[in-house]
């Protein structure tokens, strides 16, 4: 699955572990929550360490561990299931999540900017033309509504720092 | 009403281009229609029972003259010639051609409009009082409220993948004309007791498969949190709606099953962690805003008007046009006017291109340029000096937008039914017409007085019957199309749901039963008693016994 | 929707770039005149109808391709139901009159 990230299409260093699989060496791996709960051999292991979490899964019962964590994984199992957007937002904005945070399951090119602007950087991309696609995307507004985590200043702070209507 | 600046006016043309370019896209192949469907809803575009049918938001239901003028243009442009306002403010067209829905979507951009998320799971066009800035009764005015949650709630990142659809109604007076307790967020403004200005905020109403009134989970809330406190609700329904079933994912029913207490306690937690941050309303912000609403430069009008009194006895037609279609305003001298789109005969709420340029250039020269459009799917000129009466009502008269039967018998709301949508069990528009050809007598009409019926040609209650006075909802029995009947609901700030009545009667029997109905209130009312006040005392006995006994 | 289940069905989809509503023809053409629509009279030629719709639907031709009940008319197929009328011959004669009526208003 092609992995885009900051505009292109890179080397995908992180591999999915089972739950049931031992752990290997210092490979870069991602485990699911149900794993790092399970295996207490995870937090003092040599070697970059990932978790997958179900957009089900709260983030807040995470927040003393993120730490640990180099990569979170979220999921949208269907485009129109928006849960991970709420997810990504509290990571970046709340947990001060700086690792990498990556978007997979049904990641359709003209959701890019929403979720990019939700505070995702990595994205695996079934199908269609990735890189243009995020060109298309991080150019396609100049305006935006409302203040997230992704550095863009909002148009009601443009017009007070302006002062006044443009 | 609110212009836009160069920052809206950029957004609006860049949405333009990026749908333009989607639908190049969906034409060319490279996108299927099941990527497709959800960008399209965004922007307002149905695939429908005859075409591809097109919603125009309408925020607040405020129109200039200039936006109403572009909307007789597109219907003619690129319709039929008549467009449909809505139980939610908004106009819509039924025969859009896709490969010209970016053209239209253009000329909208050019006045300040567009189809955004009205469609779609995301947060719908944030609807008002229809009387907002002009009523009597108005603590504040609602729209500006209704402007900034729509700014906020624009292409929102986190919000555009809801479990389903997200509605919000704001009012600003005491009488509820917005429907505040059937909506996902309705928010009421009143004063504490230091006598500030606040919000009430009221989750999880709602109508449709399972109607329910809205629960209060916060009874004052003050101006500068309304954003970041309606973040903390739309992330806690993102978060835990159900997806797992369409028929119950909209938030009245996660209110239903948590609870009201456990609703509110998760939303005032997610609340705690974001209140004061980047939502936190600057008094400059709100006062820009604010500065957008401000009333017209309203004239000294004389005290009384002697060709008012002289064609009130002239004329029975202008006199009940007064009574009904002609309110108060806060201005002395002024009046607000509601022009009926409920004609006798005619298709309820649509309105002809030729009417619509015509309410323009009335509006122009007797309402400041402005027009609302009502959740009741009527128009309105909202600041008509009463010297004019006369004349506009002539005007009126010619145009067929005269009827005087505002908040009668005859003011139907009525959904497009089976004839224009695909989601109807039954046509509602051809009942709508019978009705309003079986009660023409406008001396009865008068007599009857203030009986709301609601008609929905599904369970999906566009027409929002569970809260008519008379509710009328068609039903596919075996093939043919029924109605049943609820009595005695009510949007307003006395809210309820109907009752259903009995079984549900043929589209043969169904004016017929309508006309009985009205009969056992006239035979059981008493004095000064509207049509809910008298189902409120005597009960629904009355109405069945002599609906079902005779068949 | 009619009670039996007839067994003559007849596909039916909308344009994708104008969204008009069309019927497939006998030589895979999709017609506005629901009269000169293909009538499958036994499951199998049904589900060849529907593949076809499909395929049409891939290539972006029409969009949402699905069988409807119809009886044989006349002038060819009719629909059995009364939605699918609605939707072959546009709104119901009384709204579309009254429509007429509204549209051709004339402005003083």
């Amino acid at each position: 699955m092609p992995l885009l990230k900051n505009g292109a299409v890179i080397d995908d260093k992180w591999r999915r572990l089972a739950d049931e699989d031992p752990l290997p060496g210092t490979d870069a791996v991602i485990v699911t929550l149900a794993r790092w709960r399970a295996d207490r051999a995870l937090a003092g292991r040599l070697g970059p360490l990932g978790l997958a979490l179900k957009n089900s899964e709260p983030v807040q019962a995470l927040a003393e561990e993120l730490h640990y964590f180099e990569l979170v994984v979220l999921e949208f199992p269907k485009f129109t299931d928006g849960r991970a957007y709420s997810q990504a937002r509290l990571l970046r904005e709340r947990h001060g999540f700086r690792g990498e945070l990556r978007a997979t399951g049904q990641v359709l090119l003209d959701q890019l900017l929403f979720m990019q602007r939700c505070g995702f950087d990595a994205f695996e991309i079934a199908k269609g033309q990735p890189v243009e696609a995020w060109r298309k995307a991080t150019a396609s507004f100049s305006v935006f509504y409302q203040p997230t985590g992704d550095g863009r200043e909002a148009v009601d702070s443009l017009r007070r720092v302006l002062g006044g209507r443009a | 009403m609110y212009r836009y600046d160069e920052y809206d006016r950029t957004f609006v043309a860049e949405r333009v281009a990026q749908f333009r370019d989607q639908v190049r896209r969906r034409l060319a192949g490279e996108l299927t229609e099941d990527e497709f469907r959800a960008l399209r809803l965004m922007n307002g575009l149905y695939l429908q029972l005859h075409a591809y049918m097109l919603r125009v938001a309408i925020p607040y239901g405020t129109l200039s003259s200039r936006q109403l003028r572009m909307l007789a243009h597109i219907a003619r442009r690129y319709d039929r010639g008549f467009g449909h306002f809505t139980t939610r403010q908004n106009i819509q067209y039924n025969w859009i051609k896709l490969d010209e829905a970016p053209d239209l979507l253009a000329d909208l951009a050019a006045v300040e409009m567009h189809g955004l998320q009205t469609s779609g799971n995301c947060i719908r066009n944030v609807t008002a009082d229809h009387w907002a800035g002009v009523a009597p009764d108005e603590i504040e005015d609602p729209r500006i409220w209704c402007e900034i949650i729509r700014q906020w709630s624009t292409l929102h990142p986190e919000f555009s993948f809801l479990p389903r659809k997200f509605k919000v109604a704001v009012t600003g007076a005491p009488n509820d004309r917005a429907a505040v307790k059937v909506h996902d967020i309705g928010i009421r403004m009143h004063r504490n007791e230091a006598g500030e200005v606040g919000f009430e905020i009221i989750v999880g109403g709602g109508l449709g498969r399972t109607p329910m009134i809205g629960k209060t989970i916060r009874p004052f809330l003050p101006k500068r949190h309304l954003l970041s406190y309606l973040e903390a609700i739309l992330r806690v329904y993102n978060e835990f709606g159900r997806r797992d079933n369409l028929f119950k994912s909209r938030i009245k029913i996660l209110v239903h099953e948590i609870g009201a207490a456990e609703m509110t306690r998760r939303v005032e937690e997610e609340w705690a962690l974001i209140r004061g941050g980047a939502l936190d309303l600057p008094i400059e912000t709100i006062a820009a805003i604010a500065a957008q609403f401000t009333p017209p430069p309203y004239a000294s009008q004389p005290e009384g008007v002697a060709e008012i009194d002289a064609l009130r006895f002239g004329e029975p037609g202008f006199a009940r046009w007064l009574k009904t279609n002609v309110a108060a305003h806060r201005e002395p001298g002024y009046a607000i006017v509601t022009l009926s789109l409920k004609p006798e005969g005619g298709p309820p709420g649509d309105a002809s291109a030729a009417q619509m340029d015509a309410v323009a250039d009335l509006a122009d020269r007797h309402s400041f340029g402005e027009i609302r459009v009502t959740h009741e799917q009527n128009l309105i000129l909202p600041d008509v000096p009463r010297v004019a009466l006369p004349a506009l009502w002539r005007a009126l008269t010619a145009l067929n937008l005269a009827t005087p039967n505002a908040g009668k018998v005859t003011d139907l709301i009525c959904c497009p039914g089976l004839d224009y949508c695909s989601l109807a069990n039954a046509r509602s528009i051809p009942v709508s017409q019978r009705l309003t050809l079986r009660f023409n007598d406008l001396a009865r009409v008068h007599d009857i007085g203030d009986l709301k019926i609601k008609m929905s040609g599904c369970i999906n209650a566009c027409g929002h019957h569970h809260v008519g006075h008379i509710g009328l909802l068609g039903v596919d029995k075996g093939g043919e199309e029924f109605y049943q009947i609820t009595l005695g609901g009510s949007a307003e700030s006395d809210a309820s749901l109907g009752a259903i009545l009995g079984p549900a009667v043929s589209s043969a029997a169904v004016v017929d039963a309508v006309e009985t109905i009205v009969d056992t209130y006239l035979a059981e009312r008493r004095t000064g008693e509207r049509f809910l006040d008298t189902y409120r005392r005597v009960g629904a006995e009355p109405f069945k016994e002599r609906l079902y006994a005779a068949a | 929707m009619s009670k039996a289940q007839p067994a003559l069905q007849i596909l039916t989809a909308n344009r994708l770039a104008d969204g008009a509503v069309v019927y497939l023809t006998a030589v895979g053409t999709w017609a506005t005149e629901i009269g000169q629509s293909v009538v499958a009279r036994e499951e199998k030629a049904a589900s060849a109808l529907l593949a076809r719709g499909q395929n049409d639907a891939a290539t972006a031709v029409v969009v949402g391709p699905y069988l409807i009940a119809a009886l044989e008319g006349a002038e060819g197929p009719r629909a059995a139901s009364l939605r699918e009328q609605i939707r072959a011959a546009g709104p119901s004669q009384p709204v579309a009159d009254a429509v007429a009526t509204a549209v051709g208003l004339a402005y003083p």
